[in-house]
């Protein structure tokens, strides 16, 4: 019934191919891409702005060679989209003397909370000691909630009762500097941006706690009022940077476009799920664009999977799968890292061409704890030594993980089966870190039959191979190592895939 | 519900000790639903809420000037940045009953026939609905509230269960969210101030058993209003889904049926999104109204009518201040008149 923005541009590259752009043809493009902007929920202001944009570019010298207009068309496109919400610097710098000071403010509900801890959290691993501070009197168990999560990432959390929030902040910073915790993040209210009182508040918040960072939190799901709210945030506040949240909906972020043009202030990070561990990544402009128009985001994926997974590690693992002393235990480590790098929808949604038909697809995060309770009910040895796994042992392994023994064999069997696959895998390619990556992905495809499933989608839905068709019609448009890079990949997924 | 009262309402808690009064300020019990004696009436929030809208309509149907193509750019605009969505905009002035026809007919020619023409639509568009919240034959009557995070669950639930206790009902509370960290103590607190019971579950524990262990207690205290809290989920979140329509059906197997209202909370900041979110959850827990959130702000919310068209779900409350009564039934009349007015 609502075709996402993907699927817009879909069917705007489709109508597009093996035609040349004209001043005409590109008029009634340019209206769809206005539409689809628009049910992106981008302010329309920006997306005038957007157009006028592109149609410079496109009816330029550069598209009148007419090679392939319908791709460079879809350059532009792409180009300008990754333009518009460039360019990004997401590092926060220790200031001296510290600590550094972070607030974030934002309307009720946009996610401040959650994601004060998730960047706490992703400080924390950069070998900071942030201090979380509980400014946020307004919503009842607010405070509550900052110490749960707090407690979660093993951060200390600041609260005072009975005083008002800019004292608070005050107080919070001199408990910073005595323990050496730096930085320390303002978790704020939410408020109306129309709130006179409730701005004057974080105002005064701002003038007594002298922030170097101001991140304003926006939800991706909301709509034209984006741009509203930004401009007035930004006049009170002078924002450093903003956080886009719950990107791991299907809004298509529309959000990001508005909030970059309207305020200029660059969008450090994106949220992306409940959980704190790993729920925030750089904002990428590039794969923003590349998201929004279907292509996946590949790096992103690649950044995700260095942060938890360990290179010496890493090596040490490929070493046993090349001989072949892969074990049980390795198996589980993997899964687990999986697991930290986030839900796995998210990372799925990350692959090329997978964006709009994740969504479609059944996967249960369930299923691999069910899989790790029968990797730890088996003896040492077992995990060592899969093929000593008689019936009495496998009864054992299934009563005491609580599992059907029809699911431990199966197990057992995928688990052979990809320890013969990978072991061919590891002498063709899977060198490099997003060889790594792919092994894991393939480990998991294979345990939850995804496989199986995305054969089905292709055959079931031809809108699917159209995408992937478009997706590689758009390819074109990065660099020429770039799509030699994504081809090698793509070949590289079909051989793996064709050997199941 | 909410239009009558009951004769021989239970006193809500006590207004000298009860907190909530604080939050309650000039609304005594009863009173809320009435707009005219609230300092600020409730319509009146809403029109302040919606202030903008107006103003920049305003400018544009107030000249007794002959309708041109421009005008009707403009009013595209205009209905654009009030979040209709475009394909709402495009039936609004494309469609076979839409500006442009008119125009083409002769039934509008000057700008300010605009505004009754697109008023008189719009308000056609929202009123084949029943508005009011549906009540089960015999206590205890089970409203279900779901919605994606941070739409406003929780504090809706208060005001709601502070509008029901008014209409002299014993309410209890289902703190069914026990995922996000101190959900359950932030309705808990709620359920304190307005002196009302809840139950709880451990955290992380199946949400479904705390609704079936609300409704075993509605039964047992003669509870007339069980209100079921969610926790926020993304509509993309298939696992979620699945164990909130889990919930639905502990409460339809319990109680024939429950939920009477399965009412899906609304962020009125939302965009198109908006609609995908009620459509999924419309699926799964075959939601029965919106709660539509967050009016005091300067969102206009007009996602509803997309939502309203092609989806029948219809508003039924809306949200429109953080004060305790800032929870008003839905009336398309006042809404479309809000949106619009000079």
């Amino acid at each position: 019934m609502f075709e996402s923005l993907t699927r817009r541009f879909s069917d705007i590259w489709g109508r597009l191919r093996n035609r040349k752009i004209t001043a005409g043809n590109v008029q009634e493009t340019l209206r769809d891409i206005r539409v689809a902007l628009l049910e992106a929920d981008v302010a329309l202001p920006v997306v005038k702005d957007f157009l006028v944009k592109v149609e410079q570019k496109a009816l330029g010298e550069e598209v009148l060679k007419g090679v392939n207009p319908g791709q460079q068309f879809v350059e532009t496109v792409y180009r300008e989209l990754a333009e518009l919400m460039g360019p990004v610097d997401s590092r926060i710098p220790a200031v001296k003397p510290g600590p550094t000071i972070i607030l974030m403010a934002g309307l009720q509900g946009s996610g401040k909370t959650t994601t004060c801890a998730k960047l706490a959290l992703l400080l924390k691993k950069q070998g900071r000691r942030p201090l979380l501070v509980a400014a946020d009197i307004q919503r009842p168990a607010a405070i509550d909630q900052l110490k749960i999560l707090g407690a979660q990432i093993g951060a200390p959390v600041f609260s005072e009762a009975d005083i008002k929030p800019p004292q608070i902040c005050q107080h919070a910073i001199r408990h910073a500097r005595e323990n050496d915790l730096d930085p320390v993040i303002l978790d704020t209210a939410g408020r109306l941006h129309i709130d006179e009182e409730m701005m004057r508040e974080v105002k005064e918040v701002a003038h007594l706690a002298q922030p170097h960072e101001i991140f304003l939190v926006v939800d991706a799901m909301v709509g034209q009022d984006a741009v509203r709210s930004a401009r007035d945030f930004n006049e009170q506040l002078e924002l450093t940077g903003v956080i886009l949240t719950k990107l791991d909906g299907d809004a298509r972020g529309g959000a990001a476009l508005s909030v970059k043009s309207i305020t200029g202030k660059p969008i450090k990070f994106a949220g992306v799920g409940e959980k704190v561990e790993g729920g925030l990544e750089e904002f990428r402009p590039e794969g923003m664009a590349q998201r929004i128009l279907g292509f996946g985001d590949v790096i992103s994926l690649v950044q995700k999977a260095r942060q938890v997974i360990d290179e010496k590690e890493a090596a040490a693992l490929q070493e046993r799968l090349l001989s072949n002393t892969f074990t049980f235990d390795d198996f589980l480590n993997q899964l687990r890292r999986v697991r930290q790098m986030g839900n796995f929808k998210d990372l799925l949604k990350m692959l090329p061409g997978m964006g709009g038909f994740v969504d479609q697809m059944d996967i249960d995060d369930q299923e691999l704890v069910r899989i790790e309770a029968i990797i730890q009910s088996m003896t040492t040895k077992e995990r060592t030594r899969p093929e000593i796994l008689n019936t009495s042992r496998r009864d054992r392994i299934a009563s005491g993980s609580g599992s059907e023994r029809q699911q431990v064999d199966d197990l057992i069997r995928q688990f052979t089966a990809m320890k013969k696959m990978m072991d061919q895998m590891t002498q063709v390619g899977g060198k490099g870190p997003l060889g790594k990556i792919k092994d894991l992905f393939q480990a998991k495809k294979k345990l939850s039959n995804i496989n199986e499933m995305m054969a089905n989608l292709a055959k079931a839905d031809p809108e699917i191979a159209r995408a992937q068709k478009a997706q590689r019609a758009a390819a074109q448009g990065p660099s020429r190592e770039e799509l030699r890079r994504r081809r090698k990949l793509e070949r590289q997924n079909r051989r793996r895939q064709r050997r199941y | 519900m909410f239009k009558k009262k009951k004769a021989a309402s239970p006193e809500p808690p006590d207004p000298e000790t009860s907190p909530a009064t604080e939050l309650v300020e000039t609304a005594k019990p009863g009173e809320a639903a009435e707009p005219a004696p609230r300092k600020r009436g409730a319509f009146a929030f809403l029109r302040a809420g919606l202030e903008k809208t107006r103003a920049g309509l305003r400018s544009l149907f107030g000249l007794r000037e002959k309708l041109d193509e421009n005008t009707l750019a403009r009013i595209e605009e205009e209905l654009f940045v009030a979040d209709f969505g475009p394909k709402m905009v495009e039936q609004l002035i494309e469609g076979e009953a839409g500006l442009r026809a008119a125009w083409k007919r002769g039934e509008i020619e000057q700008q300010d026939q605009v505004l009754e023409f697109l008023k008189s639509r719009l308000k056609a568009m929202l009123s084949h609905k029943d508005l009011s919240l549906r009540e089960a034959p015999q206590p205890p009557t089970i409203y279900l509230i779901a919605g994606v995070n941070g739409t406003g669950k929780t504090t809706s639930i208060a005001k709601l269960a502070h509008r029901l206790l008014e209409e002299g009902n014993k309410v209890l509370l289902a703190a069914a969210d026990t995922f996000r960290a101190a959900a359950v103590e932030q309705l808990t607190i709620w359920s304190q101030r307005l002196g009302i019971g809840i139950v709880t579950g451990e955290a992380n524990s199946d949400p479904a058993s705390v609704a079936f262990k609300g409704v075993e207690r509605a039964r047992q205290e003669g509870i007339d209003c069980l209100i079921v809290d969610t926790a926020g989920r993304l509509h993309t979140d298939k696992n979620l889904m699945r164990e909130l329509k889990k919930i639905r059906e502990v409460l339809a197997r319990k109680v024939p049926g429950a939920p009477q209202e399965s009412l899906l909370v609304l962020d009125g900041t939302n965009g198109q999104n908006a609609i995908q979110q009620a459509e999924v959850f419309k699926r799964e827990i075959d939601v029965s109204g919106i709660i539509l959130t967050k009016l005091d702000g300067t969102a206009k919310g007009g996602v509803v009518f997309a939502i309203h068209e092609r989806l029948e779900i219809p508003v039924k409350l809306v949200g429109i201040g953080e004060q305790l009564p800032d929870l008003i039934p839905f009336d398309p009349g006042q809404f479309v008149d809000a949106l619009f007015e000079k």
